[in-house]
């Protein structure tokens, strides 16, 4: 049973706004059937640029429901500006918060508010055919999910797909969302190509030591950010033997961090043929 | 205002019956089975009236059933020591549609280095016999298939299944957890070598399961320790689960043909009656084929959290294969397998009732479930006017 809070229950059980808007300025649609949820949204916008009525129509989840309802009742008199700084947070903050695989709905929202602003100025839907589709069971784009990360200073692989549905369904672009996570975090930025040349003929304790120090002065540190660890437990020939700790421990993209990065990492460093493995 | 619980593949109530039968062992009667003195002795032959009556209820010897936490330890227990005891042999073979108690295992076991074949069904939930015998290998160690499916309903032919691996040497599991007290079955006709069963499933209490493992099958116990269950599943037992379990086993005995009569019954009128009133609903699975109790309807347009949550407000209490509720992004991998369409798919809610269902539940969802459909159709942007539906970009 999802916690919901009572406000999202209430715009759940008795939506505002329902319905459709026969002169609307403007229409936004977002999601499909097939996704599970979706939205269209109507804005009437009068000659100031202000919004004088919204309404919705929504197949999905009570919180998809609920969110699109607190997205009109926040935008109704606003000028489409104003209403435009309307975030997906703050349409979570009004309905006293959502659980937090829920967030997509709030997300969905505030899509659907761009893509009907979009409609009215005349542009190309925006922002779903903008960029490269990543997930491709939900359709969503590497905009969307920069975005989402950015906006929500998001941190890990879950909170993308529970923000945007990315990588929820068969799973595999969740190494494009660890790429795209590490690109957006400065901290993690080196995995790009900005490592030093790889010296060539290391004797084995050269080699050891080698990856012992980029470990802890370079890959330690970083995941300690995210309230993790790791600890280099041995080298056996070309397998690094490594432990995580921390949140790293019990999170379940660990095994694409010690892919993604740690042996991305050692390997651009040290020895191409390096394979990283956890110790539990 | 009363609960009307139609979710009983879920779990079930305690059958007051049980619930006394336990009672004593709670408090007065509190003795290990295992200890030496009478106090202890005299719990441990409560025991073995409940291993008799489990025994009775399946059609097998006491001696072949072991008590356990749940229906997950018995699937898990079957699984690893078919492995276990003919290390040479590395490939396992089950279904798409397995509780996860099952499918994550064998997930599990194919990164351990095992292989596995899922086999796959209709758009009805059906098994091809002909697509399992294909998939038998020389080196094929266990054939794991449910007994019927815990979100459609749909009986598997348990029987022919076990006779085919029966016939090419290959041992055999069942996860029995949705049948036992529903459909009527006898170990001694039907040729498995494990089978698993759970007691909140046949109204006893959570947090006690059985298994049955046939005389002279090779087995390797999950759990070590002490010499509970001869060995086969160490850890004190939990004596006031198995006391219940087994009255609840032979409650069930005596209840059967109630099931498959009245409680049939009254999913059948429930079924009808919905699908008269609401356009654009469909049965998923063989209907036919399927357990009495259940029944799982496919409501076009609409998402099935939502349908849960106004539900719930009646005291209604069902289940959903949409993917809201599930916490995964995707509807139920049972759906999937079957090829529900989408638009159907996160419309799907499970009703299981049980013999404390009444006539006027059943009337009361008949009168309010349409009136939700509606509305939440009044509130979706997909209609059926709109002919089918959009092309979906994902």
């Amino acid at each position: 049973m999802w916690e919901y809070t009572d406000k999202v229950r209430e715009h759940f059980i008795n939506p505002k706004n329902v319905g459709e808007i026969a002169d609307a300025s403007c229409v936004g649609e977002v999601g499909s059937l097939a996704c599970g949820d979706a939205l269209k949204l109507f804005l009437k916008v009068d000659e100031n640029d202000r919004i004088v009525d919204a309404k919705f129509q929504t197949f999905g989840c009570a919180s998809a429901i609920a969110s699109s309802s607190a997205l009109t009742e926040m935008i109704k008199g606003k000028t489409v500006d104003e209403a435009m700084d309307v975030s997906n947070q703050d349409i979570a903050e009004f309905l006293g918060g959502l659980p937090k695989e829920k967030m997509h709905c709030s997300v969905m929202g505030k899509e659907a508010l761009e893509a009907a602003v979009a409609n009215l100025r005349g542009l190309p839907m925006a922002p779903h055919e903008e960029g490269e589709v990543v997930c491709e069971c939900f359709g969503v784009t590497d905009t969307t999910i920069r975005k989402a990360i950015a906006e929500n200073n998001l941190k890990t692989v879950e909170e993308i797909t529970d923000f945007t549905k990315a990588g929820g369904g068969c799973g595999k672009c969740l190494d494009k969302l660890a790429d795209l996570l590490a690109e957006s975090k400065g901290g993690l930025k080196p995995l790009q190509p900005v490592a030093p040349a790889r010296p060539t003929g290391l004797t084995n304790l050269q080699r050891m030591k080698l990856i012992s120090k980029i470990i802890d002065e370079e890959i330690s540190p970083s995941l300690q950010k995210d309230g993790g660890n790791i600890e280099l437990v041995d080298v056996d020939g070309k397998t690094v033997l490594v432990q995580l700790r921390g949140a790293c421990s019990s999170c379940k993209s660990s095994q694409l961090t010690l892919k993604q990065f740690v042996e991305k990492r050692l390997r651009d460093a040290v020895d191409p043929d390096l394979v990283v493995e956890e110790v539990r | 205002m009363p609960v009307i619980y139609m979710d009983n593949n879920a779990t079930t109530k305690v059958d007051p019956a049980v619930l006394e039968e336990m009672l004593p062992y709670f408090s007065e009667q509190y003795g290990n089975p295992s200890s030496m003195h009478m106090f202890g002795g005299m719990v441990g032959r409560k025991l073995s009236e409940a291993r008799e009556r489990v025994a009775a209820s399946f059609g097998c010897q006491p001696g072949e059933i072991i008590f356990n936490a749940c229906g997950t330890e018995g699937d898990n227990t079957a699984i690893r020591s078919a492995l276990a005891s003919q290390p040479d042999k590395r490939h396992i073979i089950t279904t798409r549609v397995e509780h996860p108690a099952v499918l994550n295992l064998v997930k599990h076991l194919e990164r351990k280095g095992y292989e596995a074949t899922y086999l796959g069904v209709d758009e009805q939930g059906r098994l091809d016999l002909e697509e399992l015998r294909d998939a038998i290998r020389h080196d094929t160690a266990l054939i794991s298939v449910m007994f019927a499916n815990n979100e459609t309903g749909v009986i598997f032919p348990i029987k022919e299944i076990a006779e085919i691996a029966k016939e090419r040497g290959v041992l055999m599991h069942t996860d029995a957890v949705q049948v036992l007290g529903k459909v009527p079955f006898d170990l001694k006709d039907i040729p498995v070598d494990f089978l698993a069963v759970s007691g909140h499933k046949v109204h006893a209490p959570k947090g006690v399961g059985a298994m049955f493992v046939r005389k002279g099958v090779q087995f390797r116990p999950f759990m070590m320790g002490g010499h509970q269950e001869h060995g086969r599943r160490a850890g004190t037992e939990n004596t006031t689960g198995i006391i219940g379990l087994g009255k609840a086993c032979e409650l069930a005995m005596g209840n059967v043909t109630h099931e498959n009569t009245v409680v049939r019954a009254l999913r059948d009128k429930l079924e009808k009656k919905l699908i008269e009133a609401v356009p654009d609903t469909r049965i998923n699975g063989v209907v036919d084929s399927r357990l009495p109790n259940t029944t799982s309807l496919a409501f076009q347009f609409v998402e099935g959290e939502s349908i849960l949550l106004m539900l719930d407000a009646f005291g209604v209490c069902a289940s959903s294969g949409s993917a809201c509720t599930s916490g995964s992004l995707e509807p139920s991998h049972v759906l999937r397998a079957m090829g529900v369409p989408f638009t159907y798919a996160h419309g799907s809610i499970r009703f299981s009732l049980s013999r404390f269902n009444t006539e006027a539940d059943v009337d009361l969802v008949v009168a309010e479930l349409p009136k939700i459909i509606h509305r939440l159709r009044e509130i979706s942007p997909f209609k059926r006017t709109e002919g089918e539906a959009p092309a979906c970009t994902c």
